[in-house]
């Protein structure tokens, strides 16, 4: 479907990615925002507060993050594309309802743009220590989807495809940015709203009396949503529920609802995938990032191919669900996976896990408050290669 | 068919046994739920009758009506009635409903939960959804303690009280919720027992029919747990000392009216008045900033 053209603001833009965010939402067709200050990501709430009112969004500041995400649920299931946003210690209170949205199978999008943690950590200074929560951050079995960014423009675009993901899986969806990405300027183009492909929500059409708020029936079909007002007297709760909402507390029930919430992306992975790969064919090192991490790492990788090394580089642009057989595959033709993260390890042992032992695995740690040193970058090219 | 004293044959009212045999309150019900889960002489149970008459009586469209519960024994309100309904986690019911209604205006949005979820977990939303005056009639069930787990101390617990997590008794201030409702900015405010079926009913249309953010406290008895710890023998007794110690008071000055362990218990209408919604508030609001450049917010697309 095209965007709406009211919500598109077409034209050659020179913004930070939390405004390329707040824009690419309201093009996607978010209408509400429920979401609660926080530095680094407080600038994408401020856009929307001041954009919403000239088209038709509805804007909520709410007492806290843990009411921001619950609300968003709420109005997701009013019929409303839904989003809110955050930086670490409020994406820790935010764990609370993500559990609630993915049991729902709720469509909405939350950003995170990160900052150094643990705790108040580094309010105004960059990470990417939160891509384990992100995974894990709720209680209980689950996969989610998570994009990470790396430029003001793919804040734009990738806000799209997270609402267009979130729609098509039935999910909530994590826009993980980071501080350095949020904060940087660049030129963002946005296109005209017929050139925006924007997924609607499914929704059903059948029987009042047939309808099933959701399908455990195969793990690609989701079952379509209905809107709240609509007189299909839908039940829906965080128990563990068989496909009329209603709960059931057994182990063959929950075996069902889990492995549904599960399979849908786990056996859909490639379909979600988003990877950008450039010279991993022949390379003896792959430098896997994300994030701003990807642009500071091609400085090593082109200082290193000026080396004569052969190196090739795998970008995540989703991070979760993980491209475990992708990595399998080149693990099998290259001898080292380079991770540079700003973190103390975390995709890193994704990568060393889908290896599988075949290919090293070096991390290139950083704790967080700055970008990596290209050298450290390039000397663990070096060694991956020797 | 019978013979009637005139001779004329008059069928009788009397359903066939193919037709089912349906309470009038059964089309706002799911009874295929059916038993529930609450134990007898629980006072929810007639507290959800006293909905649904309320309901029935302020001639709301059925489905136009939702309602939202958090978790706990009154939590499990929602599973039960035909409405759209969710059940949500503890303590979020007032901002999983804030964003409900506002997404879609047209909804009236009730929240059924109980005291611990919806002012100990759920405090700081409780007061900030009335402050803001959103659309929302808030649904109280007071039973002095968390049941659900067991029965534990809430903070709705009197002072000597006993609970599994008070076994010397309770030595903390309680809150008076009619007081902290007022003083939060609720339109409407008012208290009743589960005995008192017909007033609160009748409080309940009230509060649907008023825009803005109604409260309704309903003091419960909690058999199996807060009775039973206190030796205050069962449900059945509770409404006995309900009817013996309630104080109806319309209009009781809020400050007024805590309550104390076994103690008279002041009920009635304490607030109702007129006062913006948040959403017409706002309306009204950017429309006087930005003219016409403000374009309202119409609710989700149709389909
Ligand atoms: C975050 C969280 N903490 C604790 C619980 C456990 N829990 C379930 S219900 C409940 C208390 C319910 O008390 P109340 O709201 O008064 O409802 P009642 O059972 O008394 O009707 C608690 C603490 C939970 N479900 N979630
Ligand atoms: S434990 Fe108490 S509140 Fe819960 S159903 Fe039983 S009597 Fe009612
Ligand atoms: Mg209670």
């Amino acid at each position: 479907m095209e965007a709406d053209p009211i919500g598109v603001a077409t034209g050659n833009h020179y913004i930070d990615g939390d405004h390329a965010c707040a824009e690419g939402a309201i093009a996607a067709g978010c209408r509400f925002f429920a979401g609660y200050p926080i530095t680094p990501s407080t600038e994408v709430a401020e856009r929307i507060a001041e954009r919403f009112p000239k088209v038709g969004g509805l804007f909520i500041q709410m007492e806290d993050e843990l009411a921001s995400m619950a609300a968003i649920i709420g109005a997701a299931w009013s019929g409303s594309k839904a989003m809110t946003v955050t930086s670490g210690p409020g994406f820790s209170l935010m764990m609370e309802n993500l559990g609630l949205a993915t049991m729902l199978e709720t469509p909405c999008v939350l950003v995170n743009v990160q900052r150094g943690g643990p705790s108040t950590g580094l309010p105004t200074l960059t990470g990417q220590a939160d891509m384990m929560q992100a995974r894990w951050g709720s209680h209980g079995d689950y996969e989610i989807i998570a994009l990470s960014p790396n430029s003001p423009q793919e804040c734009f675009d990738l806000t799209v495809t997270a609402f267009n993901l979130a729609e098509t899986w039935r999910v909530p969806v994590l826009f993980m940015m980071d501080e350095c990405v949020g904060h940087m300027t660049e030129k963002v183009v946005i296109p005209e709203a017929k050139r925006l492909h924007v997924v609607p929500r499914k929704y059903y059409r059948g029987k009042k009396e047939s309808y099933r708020p959701f399908s455990f029936n195969g793990s690609a079909k989701t079952a379509p949503m209905v809107k709240t007002g609509d007189g299909y007297f839908i039940h829906v709760t965080g128990l563990t529920h068989d496909e009329r909402g209603y709960p059931v507390i057994n182990a063959e029930t929950q075996d069902k609802n889990v492995r549904h919430l599960v399979n849908k992306i786990r056996d859909n992975e490639e379909k979600i995938r988003l990877l950008e790969e450039d010279g991993v064919a022949d390379a003896d090192v792959i430098v896997i990032a994300y994030g701003i991490s990807s642009r500071v790492a091609l400085k090593a990788v082109n200082d290193a191919r000026n080396k004569g090394i052969k190196v090739g580089t795998l970008r995540l642009i989703t991070v979760w669900p993980f491209p475990e057989k992708r990595i399998r595959e080149l693990a099998a033709t290259t001898k080292a996976f380079v991770v540079p993260e700003i973190n103390m390890g975390q995709i890193a042992l994704e990568v060393e896990r889908a290896s599988r032992g075949r290919a090293k695995t070096l991390l290139v740690p950083h704790a967080g408050g700055w970008v990596h040193n290209p050298n450290d970058i390039l000397k663990a090219i070096e060694e991956g290669a020797a | 068919m019978n013979k009637t004293a005139t001779g004329f044959t008059k069928k009788l009212d009397i359903p066939t046994p193919k037709e089912k045999l349906r309470h009038p309150m059964d089309r706002y019900l799911r009874t295929e739920r059916f038993p529930h889960i609450w134990c007898a002489t629980c006072g929810i149970g007639t507290i959800l009758t006293a909905f649904i008459s309320g309901l029935e009586k302020s001639g709301l469209e059925q489905e136009k009506v939702a309602v939202v519960s958090g978790i706990g024994c009154s939590g499990r309100a929602a599973g039960y009635l035909r409405l759209d309904s969710f059940h949500t986690t503890h303590g979020r019911a007032i901002p999983f409903a804030t964003g409900l209604a506002l997404g879609n205006p047209e909804l009236k949005v009730v929240v059924i939960s109980g005291d611990g979820d919806l002012v100990a977990i759920g405090g700081n939303h409780f007061i900030h959804a009335a402050r803001r005056n959103i659309d929302l009639t808030i649904i109280c069930i007071n039973n002095f303690n968390y049941a659900m787990t067991g029965g534990q101390a809430g903070p709705t617990t009197p002072i000597e009280a006993n609970a599994s997590t008070a076994p010397y008794g309770c030595y903390e201030f309680p809150f008076n919720l009619p007081y902290l409702a007022e003083s939060s900015g609720a339109v409407y405010v008012a208290r009743w027992t589960s005995l008192h079926i017909r007033r609160l009913a009748k409080s309940i249309t009230e509060a649907l029919l008023k825009p803005g953010f109604s409260f309704i406290e309903v003091i419960c008895p909690c058999s199996t747990l807060y009775a039973r710890r206190n030796r205050l023998g069962t449900g059945l007794d509770l409404m006995r000392f309900y009817h013996d110690n309630a104080l109806i008071k319309h209009g009781a000055d809020t400050r007024e009216i805590d309550i104390h362990y076994q103690d008279r218990i002041v009920v009635g209408k304490f607030i109702d008045k007129d006062k913006p919604t948040f959403l017409q508030k706002r309306d009204k609001f950017l429309r006087g900033k930005l003219g016409d450049k403000f374009v309202p917010y119409k609710g989700p697309q149709p389909i």
